[in-house]
């Protein structure tokens, strides 16, 4: 070999992709002068330019992690229905966008019958925005994609009808980290014990000035154990976050019985009324229970149920709860109010009721 | 090469040489299509290499499932040029499934906006079948194409590969990390400003922060072309921009009428009016809506409910946010308000916009604690800081009321007053002008 067939080849540091490029036709023309847009089903948008074109958007739900063989068969329907054009939501759901209206139910048709279900527009429960996992996380307490699979078959009804008082966007998270962010409804582990410590193998895996320094309650402190420096943790100070866990896999926070799920509603991303809020605790300390997390499932159908019941069109989780009470809130979802709903992190006195305004 | 068998690839033992699911097996029924239907048929059906990788990874899995703990660990592994990217995934069960014992996934950086043609999805199959293992996650939380499981020899092919087509690795560890926005102007009337441009304008120029990871900690930007955040920037976001528009909302009285007529007058006062967060619609006597625009906070919200009726202003810009993160380590933040009004047409515009987040991400480079994510700093420092290093003015937009702790030297308040007098008076005289 030359030297020449031995060099590297060095990256083409292209950065963000121009979407122009892959971008459909309509929506290349029309880019920045968009008129007005409805919803003539659930799971179809119609925008209509100030051109006066129009665009169909056909929404249909995913499972995230593909197969080649399931991308190839949406390509395949985008090929046939939609000019070789689509794009995904920031909720991996894709979409579909037709220009001529007589191709609309057939692609709807077509998505059906191939098991992806069409929704997830408007008034819905949208897909779950959702994290890794055990299929490829480092670090996680639960499945992401499994307990999805098992949330969304519950709400798939949800999904494909508008019939929620809002949006209602669901989130879950493996860890305490939260990748999957804020949601209405957050299902998120939370773990219930302080970190077991292998310490044979802290001094040569972890860099304890680090872990001793990420710990946000000043709990771990450097320590000889066995004749070895390690770490060890105040478990009185400890508030089982998992924040150490990253740096120092040693310090094992996961255990088949410690790791819990808590579920957290109210959370908003948009600003639309009221200011974006983060969600709040429901309920703690559910198990984590696969493959079907039935506990986990049974608090959710609950919540839901309740807000879609009681909420007023337009209202959020968190405006629904803001307006009924939080009384209301746990005595329609039947769940317990403990003391550890009292926020005691900084800040926490913002949370307290500082007024005379009460609920009964 | 030597002779294939169609058995190839397979597992020696057990049904057909496969792992037994009993666990994954229960995730194939109901209506919503099932991730483990797609690692089996990788596995049944996938390129050889697809068949044994998958089969192991189900293995693993399922193991996960049985024992409620994950078995990966993170290591080093690269491409040439590059110092992040890839997330390295090795197994500690690789005794048991050895043919997914490495399992990484290369985090690619999308078109902006996440478009695509049929074309390119199957170009990335193909890279992706014979490279790794057939698994792709459109996108990950961190706005990725997430390429999912490939050995380390194979990490440099499928790049180089991947490269060649157009796209490039994305942001991992302490570093400028992947962006998202919004389908925006492509297709939303809402919309306030180029996010494609604005997107890839300030990526594009601080790529050398993501490819080679040396910033404190990580740092991400969002685009939301309006209040409604579909990127959910606010929250997520180092740096969020959000369009918004400082003149009056558009009304298409007749509009209003056909929708007062369609949906009712009580619900669109319950739905519309009602819910104004500052009060400041009406609806008159005659089914025409009435908007105090000085009182607008630009929420978004009646415009959602009114799509033909209402929009954004003309004089449009952003808003840019600084310091959302989720909890680790000091807990949650959300964005501060910090540049209340950017003008984002010219390119005069765009160049200051690019200007401003270089600043903002050389502040954090130089300031910012190890392990701190710049709302941490900003909280530590105090904003009035923050904002002296940027060279920006203190602005009402910033806060939700001015301070209510007394614990402040206020000696040069009268100088301070006099800058905010001169600015004002500044900004008339410019509108006067302008006139």
């Amino acid at each position: 070999m030359t030297d020449q067939a031995q060099k590297p080849r060095m990256p083409d540091e292209v950065g963000v992709p121009d979407p122009f490029q892959y971008m459909h036709p309509v929506l290349k023309a029309n880019y920045g002068n968009w008129d007005w847009h409805d919803r003539p089903r659930p799971g179809v948008l119609r925008h209509v330019s100030k051109s006066g074109d129009v665009i169909y958007t056909v929404r249909a739900g995913t499972q995230r992690q593909m197969d080649v063989f399931t991308i190839r068969k949406l390509a395949d329907i985008g090929d046939k229905y939609a000019d070789g054009h689509i794009r995904f939501t920031t909720r991996s759901n894709i979409e579909y966008m037709v220009a001529d209206e007589a191709k609309v139910a057939p692609l709807i048709e077509a998505l059906e019958s191939e098991g992806f279900p069409v929704g997830g527009t408007g008034a819905s429960v949208s897909m779950i925005s959702h994290t890794q996992g055990w299929l490829h996380c480092d670090i996680p307490g639960t499945d992401a994609s499994g307990v999805v699979k098992g949330l969304m078959d519950m709400l798939h009804k949800e999904f494909v009808q508008e019939k929620m008082p809002n949006r209602l966007r669901i989130t879950t998270s493996c860890c305490q980290i939260n990748c999957g962010g804020q949601g209405d409804i957050a299902v998120n582990v939370q773990y219930t014990k302080p970190p077991k410590i292998n310490h044979d193998l802290v001094a040569n895996v972890c860099e304890r000035p680090a872990v001793v320094a990420r710990c946000p309650v000043a709990a771990i402190r450097p320590a000889m154990v066995n004749g070895k420096p390690s770490l060890e943790v105040d478990e009185k100070k400890c508030v089982c976050c998992g924040a150490c866990y990253p740096p120092c896999p040693p310090m094992q926070i996961n255990g088949d019985d410690s790791t819990k799920i808590a579920v957290w509603v109210g959370g908003k991303h948009s600003n639309a009324r009221s200011k974006p809020t983060f969600h709040k605790l429901a309920v703690a300390n559910l198990p984590n229970n696969a493959p079907h997390w039935p506990e986990v499932k049974e608090v959710v159908r609950r919540i839901v149920e309740a807000y879609k019941a009681d909420a007023k069109h337009w209202e959020r989780m968190g405006e629904w709860i803001e307006r009924i009470g939080w009384n209301r809130f746990f005595e329609m979802t039947d769940l317990a109010f403990t003391k550890h709903h009292l926020d005691t992190w900084t800040g926490a006195r913002k949370s307290m009721n500082m007024s005379a305004h009460l609920h009964f | 090469m030597t002779d294939r068998k169609p058995t190839d690839g397979k597992p020696e033992g057990g049904s057909e040489g496969h792992h037994p699911t009993p666990h994954l097996d229960q995730l194939e029924d109901g209506p919503w299509p099932s991730f483990v239907t797609g690692l089996k048929r990788l596995r049944d059906e996938g390129s050889p290499g697809n068949r044994k990788m998958m089969n192991d990874l189900l293995g693993q899995l399922n193991h996960s499932y049985e024992n409620r703990l994950g078995y990966w660990k993170g290591g080093t592994v690269s491409v040439f040029g590059y110092g992040g990217g890839i997330i390295p995934r090795f197994s500690e069960v690789a005794d048991k499934f050895p043919e997914s014992k490495e399992f990484h996934t290369l985090r690619v950086m999308p078109p902006a906006g996440y478009h695509y043609t049929t074309d390119v999805l199957r170009k990335m199959c193909d890279i992706w079948e014979e490279h790794g293992s057939g698994l792709i996650a459109f996108h990950g939380q961190s706005g990725d194409i997430m390429f999912q499981g490939c050995t380390t020899e194979n990490t440099q092919k499928a790049f180089d590969a991947l490269n060649e087509i157009g796209f490039d690795l994305g942001g991992a560890g302490p570093a400028l990390r992947t962006a998202m926005s919004c389908v925006g102007h492509a297709r939303c009337e809402q919309s306030c400003y180029d996010e494609v441009r604005a997107h890839r304008t300030i990526i594009n120029s601080l790529l050398d922060e993501m490819h080679r990871p040396a910033l404190p900690y990580k740092f991400k930007f969002k685009f939301s072309g309006c209040a409604n955040d579909c990127v959910n920037a606010i929250h997520r976001a180092d740096f969020a921009v959000i369009g918004t528009w400082r003149d009056d909302i558009k009304i298409d009285q007749e509009k209003v009428k056909e929708h007062v007529a369609e949906k009712g007058r009580k619900y669109t006062i319950d739905t519309v009016v009602s819910m104004c967060p500052t009060r400041a619609i009406s609806l008159n006597d005659d089914d025409t809506l009435e908007i105090d625009n000085k009182s607008c906070v630009r929420c978004m919200h009646c415009i959602n409910v009114m799509t033909k009726a209402l929009s954004p202003g003309d004089d449009r810009g952003v808003s840019i946010l600084i310091g959302g993160k989720r909890a680790l380590k000091i807990g949650d933040l959300m964005g501060i308000m910090v540049v209340p009004f950017m003008k984002l047409e010219t390119d005069e515009d765009f160049e200051k916009l690019e200007e401003f987040a270089e600043n903002v991400v050389e502040f954090f480079a130089d300031n910012a604690l190890e392990h701190e994510r710049i709302g941490e700093t900003i909280d530590r420092i105090g904003l009035p800081a923050f904002l002296e290093a940027m060279d920006i003015d203190p602005d009402p937009n910033m806060v939700n009321h001015p301070r209510t702790s007394c614990y402040v030297r206020t000696d040069d308040f009268d100088d301070e007053a006099a800058k905010w007098f001169e600015r004002k008076a500044r900004e008339a005289g410019l509108q006067i002008s302008a006139e």
